[in-house]
């Protein structure tokens, strides 16, 4: 093993051996690699496979999003980039660093492949998930950019207009994007400032989001979190131990029309701007009233506790678990992976705050289009939201051994 | 203008530049030069060694007094800074590589909030050390690049004539019409006259980097008369000092040691003093005329860039394609902003232009800031 190939952990793990002679430092480098491997695991999510990560692994605690336009007409250049994106997101999930030498194991006159933010921190089960938006295929003047057009899947249609949109441009569309998620903020960041860095002159950053504080849990072994409305959210979401259901509807088929999203999902991000101010004014029964559940423990309003079924009709006709409900909308689910967000303050001191709304499904049209539909019309809840940047995605399958993001879309 | 600190940094890119490829990590590459140790206390500076062949030489500077240290290497001239090395705490150790040539140099050791430093003189006796330079390809990078700064500096001091006697009859209109045209020579090689501090400071000091109790002079002072004051009133003074330090300027460009890591890096320094200083119209606040300068700092990488083009496409040629076409385009968008001889004003531009521009000035010097490495190493 080359001293560079080490990662932050395995660094980690054998710092105590700086200090001896070059080459016992590497013998020793090599064994605490080795002995830290089954324990290392734990705070490391696989990058290959049949699916991306980041979707059905337990949510962290830390989301960095970032949407790109491409900016290059040469479908070699984004390519390119693309194997050079895949292999840096594969080494930054590992713990290692974005290039292959990293932070500080260059030339001393060459700025590091690197940045070295993450130096010495764990993976912090950092995934990368990459997505394209409809625009990549097509662009407003109906241009087939990159010779893609027909690969276009119908799932990737244009979000219609829903009730209430106040959608500003800045924080809405984008013909890439990367949801970088971690335990830890720091490792975040570094991943999404490395991508961007590796990509200047071929993309450039359209907007970008933080988030904290998972709104959803993903899997069994998750408990619900509390959304900055102070109420349990996502009760019902659709879970990573229910294989089947993710077949039916998280993962595009090959059937579904476009081949190369076997395995793949739809991904839709929605900026909502709470108004807290006047929610914190709003009396705890009512509060409850519009989410249709108690606010101490998330039972349903129907009665039972947190994982009780709802009885639809016994809830507030109004009330948001009732109208967004899988029983409400054909049995249709997604899987809801969004983060709160706060921007700080507005110009008149209120909390520039909300949900980051971030679902995946096997097909939009069917899916957040349907519900939201429902839910932008009725939902009691819209009086304290606001839809104020929207995004849709394409998000291909995982990359196998030697495949790069999207490779099933460029071959 | 730089922002101070790295104005004075800048000349240390001199470092590394006789590493050759073996060079992987500090700890390795350091051991291929002299060592010098300071140790720096309250109102001493002590160094192991008064002479140092020439080639890389490392100072480890031990702080062993109690307040926070800077540690400087200046030329031959005495006055050049080569590199340098701040807030060194006490108790800590911390490394200054720096490439010194056959001669003399100069180290200083100063507290941080002090003023006096504590000098010694640094006798550099001619070594066997192969330079980067003395591959034929870089030495003629350095010619090619010594004859594109003795142009531009010949331009600059006849353009700082013509202005100068435009201030002083009182022309505002000619020179508001100058003041752009000239400037562009001083743009071009903003690297190189920044490593003589104290002009920068004459010349092309803003308002508020002006240090109080001391008198704003310089372009920028000029340039506020003729935008804002829309007077020369009072300015004959400022002007002549202005002509008076630009000859100085020229007189003391002939002693700076050309290498080729100073010409890449200086590229690289041009490109940022574009995107933190040109497209965000920060320099030009009155005139208004940054994208002058914009042009000019990207002539000025751009004369850098080629002087070592015939090195970097035996190194890398991938890499050379890359900054030719990211060059290319960033000029095409420039090109789209002329108007008469010159160019737009910096508030006609719309976000999208500004954003586009940005984008473009990314584009080429991410890429570019690998240059120096792979021509110096290659």
């Amino acid at each position: 093993m080359s001293k560079v190939e080490l990662s932050r952990r395995r660094l980690l793990a054998s710092f105590g051996a700086v200090a001896v002679g070059a080459s016992a430092a590497t013998v020793l480098v090599e064994r605490s690699a080795t002995a830290a491997e089954p324990e290392a695991a734990a705070d490391v999510v696989p990058f290959r496979g049949p699916h991306q990560a980041g979707i059905t692994t337990p949510a962290q605690d830390r989301l960095h999003f970032v949407a790109f336009d491409v900016i290059t007409d040469d479908r070699d250049e984004l390519e390119r980039l693309l194997r050079r994106w895949t292999l840096a997101a594969e080494r930054m999930t590992r713990g290692e660093g974005a290039g292959p030498v990293g932070p500080v194991d260059g030339l001393p006159d060459a700025p590091p492949d690197d940045t070295g933010e993450a130096l010495g921190l764990s993976p912090a089960r950092l995934t990368l998930t990459f997505g394209v938006g409809p625009t990549l295929f097509v662009d407003a003047d109906r241009r087939d950019r990159f010779g893609l057009a027909a690969k276009r899947p119908e799932a990737l249609e244009d979000l219609p207009g829903f009730a209430g949109d106040r959608l500003e441009e800045a924080w809405s569309g984008g013909d890439l994007c990367v949801q970088a998620c971690a335990d830890d903020p720091q490792v975040a960041v570094h991943a999404v400032r490395n991508l961007v860095r590796m990509g200047m002159g071929v993309v450039r950053v359209r907007w970008a989001q933080l988030g904290f504080g998972r709104t959803s849990s993903t899997s069994d072994s998750q408990a619900t979190p509390r959304n900055l409305f102070g109420f349990k959210d996502g009760t019902s979401n659709l879970r990573a131990e229910e294989t089947a259901e993710l077949d039916t509807h998280l993962w595009a088929q090959g059937s579904d029309g476009a081949e190369w999203m076997a395995g793949g999902t739809y991904l839709v991000a929605r900026k909502i701007r709470m108004t807290i101010e006047t929610w914190d004014r709003t009396s705890l029964k009512a509060q409850e009233e519009i989410i249709g559940r108690d606010k101490r423990e998330g039972a349903p309003l129907s009665g039972g506790t947190e994982m009780t079924a709802p009885v639809l009709d016994q809830l507030p006709p109004t009330s948001h678990v009732r109208l967004a409900h899988p029983q409400s909308n054909g049995g249709v689910r997604m899987l809801r992976r969004g983060f709160s967000y706060v921007d700080g303050a507005d110009s008149l001191g209120r909390l520039d705050a909300g949900l980051f709304f971030l679902a995946f499904q096997r097909d939009p049209r069917t899916a957040f289009v349907a519900v939201q539909k429902r839910l932008a019309s009725d939902d009691a809840l819209n009086e304290y939201l606001v839809h104020v940047g929207s995004a849709l995605f394409a998000v291909p399958p995982g990359p196998g051994d030697g495949e790069y993001w999207g490779s099933t879309l460029f071959v | 203008m730089l922002r101070p600190a790295r104005a004075l940094a800048l000349p240390a890119v001199l470092l590394a530049a006789a590493l050759g490829a073996s060079a992987c990590t500090s700890a390795d590459s350091t051991a291929t030069g002299a060592r010098v140790g300071v140790t720096a206390g309250d109102g001493t500076c002590e160094l192991t060694a008064t002479s140092v062949p020439a080639g890389v030489v490392t100072f480890a500077v031990q702080n062993t007094g109690s307040q926070v240290a800077e540690f400087y290497v200046y030329a031959a001239d005495g006055t050049t800074i080569l590199s340098e090395v701040e807030n060194v705490g006490p108790g800590v150790t911390r490394e200054l590589v720096v490439e010194l040539a056959a001669g003399k140099a100069k180290t200083t050791c100063r507290p941080s909030d002090g003023v006096d430093g504590i000098s010694t003189d640094i006798t550099v006796t001619a070594s066997g050390a192969t330079s980067a330079a003395a591959k034929p390809s870089l030495a003629q990078a350095v010619e090619d690049y010594r004859a594109f700064v003795a142009d531009e500096t010949a331009a600059l001091l006849a353009g700082t004539q013509e202005f100068v006697a435009a201030v002083k009859d009182g022309d505002i209109a000619q020179a508001k019409a100058l003041y752009p045209q000239v400037r562009t020579h001083w743009e071009r090689i903003e690297p190189v006259v920044e490593s003589f501090a104290d002009l920068d400071y004459s010349l092309d000091a803003r308002e508020d980097g002006v240090e109080p109790g001391t008198e704003w002079t310089g372009w920028h002072r000029l340039e506020k008369a003729l935008w804002v004051d829309k007077s020369l009133d009072g300015t004959t003074a400022i002007a002549d000092q202005l002509l008076a330090d630009t000859q100085d300027l020229v007189s003391r460009i002939p002693s700076i040691e050309l290498s080729p890591s100073l010409i890449g890096n200086g590229a690289t320094a041009l490109m940022e003093e574009v995107a933190t200083g040109k497209v965000t119209g920060e320099e030009e606040r009155y005139s208004r005329t940054d994208l002058w300068d914009f042009q000019a700092n990207v002539d000025g990488a751009r004369a850098a860039y080629d002087a070592l083009a015939p090195a970097l496409k035996d190194a890398d040629p991938e890499l050379a394609t890359t900054l030719e076409s990211r060059f290319a385009s960033l000029q095409e968008r420039l090109d789209a902003l002329h108007k008469g001889d010159g160019f737009v004003l910096y508030d006609d531009l719309t976000t999208a232009q500004v954003r586009d521009l940005a984008d473009a000035v990314d584009a080429l010097a991410e890429p570019l800031s690998t240059l120096t490495a792979t021509v110096v190493n290659g």
